[in-house]
């Protein structure tokens, strides 16, 4: 009784503390970025330490300046939002058209090679996708394509299909077939079953999926860094942040104001659509 | 090719009553065709833009190549062994591997570990606890960029907050520049990619505690186990599985890994990997053969760890 009664009592407060432990380092950057991005760059000098807004401190000049186009003497970050919203729907929208009978297909249909499909899936995930960007840096910079959003958006949809697919897939394994049976009976063509049946029922899952694309294509990096760089009027806002990040001209405080701004319809998405997003990633997970 | 019937269909239209003759056949076929027209753009997309590039790559690894030199070089040009033995040893690039396998092996340990122990604090309800779970799993969602750089100014010498407090409060003589020398650089970096990615390990691991049966640890419990034993005893073992599986997939992803390095050092201060010595041998260098080279070697060398690791760790899964 001693041992457990001491652990239990132990692990009880021990679990209270690493919970606010937990809060503090996951959402301290958070709040530190949302602070700096209102405090003047002057007061930061002088005060780095503080974590709070000192009294009368308080500006959105920084948000003016970041947002303002590079003619009016700002940053141009509006420009970029533009960039980083067409690049990131546009590829959210054609990732599901395609992987939509995509994933119906491979959880429904028997057709030559269909166990084949999700292993190159996997096979994929295995290679760097540094590999892949030397030979698409090659062909688009041949093809005109490198410099331009439409080459960005196809290699996000190649970078989201996989995972998308598979999720979907998931979700129209759990549909009972029954349901497309006297769909069928009625009369319905295959594309008539996807769209009428099978699409309504796994909205909730397209929906998942949607976000989790919009997210991947809005944060990306490397691909925008490797065919983008030297258009400027083409960044995306994480390719604008990151080049601006590397000189010393513009105020951090500035760039703070460019990352909240970068972060918030990401953390937004997000939390409205928290409990959809983690089902359909870990569904499955739990048979171990 | 369609004439066998391996399984049972679960196609709607596959389920129909089989009547003699012709006619199951070509409903079969006519299921195949639909399946493979339906499937087509997937395939086209993935192959056009990843498959086909990771087979260039690799031909380009075996050719002389530079982006001025690239309109007289073929597909199937002069192959030669030059690049991959001038990769080899190029000076730095063993040391360019150690740090990729130690920076891996760190944030895949890191991150686990972490996400075990958050998976553990928020496993029973609590007030407030689809809020903590939710901003646990923020690091994880939110753009790297931002993440970085956020990152940057905290434990910047002049500007950040850690290194005030750290004079001010734990008598730290010197700022410490953390990302820009060697003997913190590249365990920083491990600590972010622990921070950023542990809600990956959090989110598998609380969906199989939650699947665990209560009945497993009530019986422990009516036995005499305590807390810790309950833990090590019947939590663990169920847990391995899933940790394991967590452990290669994060191990592939950070060895991959390029923003994050990129963004928080350059590369520079001992933490260069080998996918940002390949973006550097692309774009400042444009050797577009050694890049490849480079490219393939960190493929192959993934490769051979994830065999390894099936070998020892798939088998033994299977037979317990």
């Amino acid at each position: 009784m001693d041992r457990d009664r001491i652990e239990t009592v132990s692990l009880r407060w021990l679990r209270r503390l690493v919970i606010a432990a937990f809060l503090v380092v996951t959402l301290l950057p958070f709040w530190y970025m949302l602070v700096l991005s209102v405090r003047p760059i002057e007061r930061l000098l002088l005060d780095p330490g503080s974590l709070l807004v000192p009294f009368g401190e308080l500006t959105v000049a920084t948000y003016a300046e970041v947002l303002k186009s590079v003619e009016d003497g700002g940053q141009g970050f509006l420009a970029f939002i533009r960039n980083s919203g067409i690049v990131a729907l546009a590829a959210t929208a054609l990732t599901l058209v395609i992987a939509i009978p995509g994933a119906y297909a491979v959880s429904r249909l028997r057709f030559f090679g269909r166990r084949q499909v999700s292993a190159l899936f996997l096979a994929v995930y295995l290679f760097p996708s540094i590999v892949i960007a030397i030979p698409l840096f090659v062909v688009f910079t041949r093809a005109g394509l490198r410099g331009s959003l439409v080459g960005l958006v196809l290699v996000y949809i190649s970078q989201t299909l996989p995972v998308s697919v598979y999720m979907l897939k998931n979700y129209f394994e759990t549909i009972p077939v029954s349901l497309e049976e006297s769909a069928a009976i009625d009369g319905a063509g295959r594309l008539g079953i996807i769209r009428r049946v099978s699409l309504p029922l796994a909205a909730p899952s397209v929906m998942a999926v949607a976000l989790y694309d919009f997210m991947i294509a809005w944060n990306e990096f490397l691909f925008a860094l490797l065919f983008l760089v030297d258009r400027p009027n083409r960044w995306t806002v994480s390719l604008g942040l990151s080049l601006l990040a590397d000189g010393v001209e513009v105020p951090k405080t500035v760039l703070m104001a460019g990352s909240v701004i970068l972060t918030l319809p990401i953390v937004i998405l997000f939390l409205a659509s928290e409990r959809l997003l983690t089902e359909g990633l870990t569904s499955g997970a739990e048979k171990g | 090719m369609t004439t066998t019937a391996p399984e049972a269909g679960r196609s709607p239209t596959g389920e129909r009553p089989r009547r003699p003759g012709r006619r199951p056949l070509t409903l079969r076929r006519r299921e195949s065709r639909a399946g493979l027209a339906l499937v087509a753009p997937t395939l086209l997309v993935v192959v056009a833009v990843i498959g086909i590039p990771i087979v260039w790559t690799v031909v380009l690894a075996f050719q002389r190549v530079r982006l001025a030199t690239l309109r007289r070089t073929g597909l199937f040009g002069e192959l030669t062994l030059d690049n991959v033995d001038r990769v080899l040893h190029t000076p730095g690039f063993a040391d360019t591997l150690w740090t990729t396998v130690l920076y891996s092996a760190g944030g895949t340990v890191g991150s686990i570990l972490v996400g075990l122990v958050a998976a553990l604090v928020v496993r029973r309800p609590f007030r407030g606890r689809t809020v903590v779970r939710a901003s646990m799993l923020l690091p994880y969602v939110a753009p790297v960029v931002a993440m970085t750089f956020v990152w940057q100014v905290m434990l910047d010498p002049q500007l950040g907050f850690v290194n005030d407090w750290g004079r001010r409060f734990l008598g730290w003589d010197e700022p410490v520049p953390f990302l820009s020398q060697e003997s913190t650089a590249l365990w920083t970096v491990i600590a972010f990619e622990a921070w950023r990615y542990f809600p990956f390990a959090f989110l598998f691991l609380l969906a199989r505690l939650q699947a665990v049966p209560g009945e497993l640890e009530e019986a422990a419990r009516v036995d005499g186990a305590t807390p810790t034993q309950r833990f090590r005893y019947i939590l663990l073992p169920q847990l391995m599985p899933v940790i394991a599986l967590i452990g290669v997939l994060r191990f592939i992803m950070t060895f991959n890994k390029f923003d994050d390095v990129y963004l928080l050092t350059g590369g520079s201060a001992g933490t260069e990997v080998v996918s940002v010595r390949v973006y550097q041998f692309l774009t400042a260098r444009t050797d577009i053969g050694a890049a490849a080279a480079q490219a393939v070697v960190l493929a192959v060398v993934l490769i051979v760890f994830v065999a390894i690791y099936l070998r020892f760790f798939g088998g033994r899964r299977e037979g317990a």
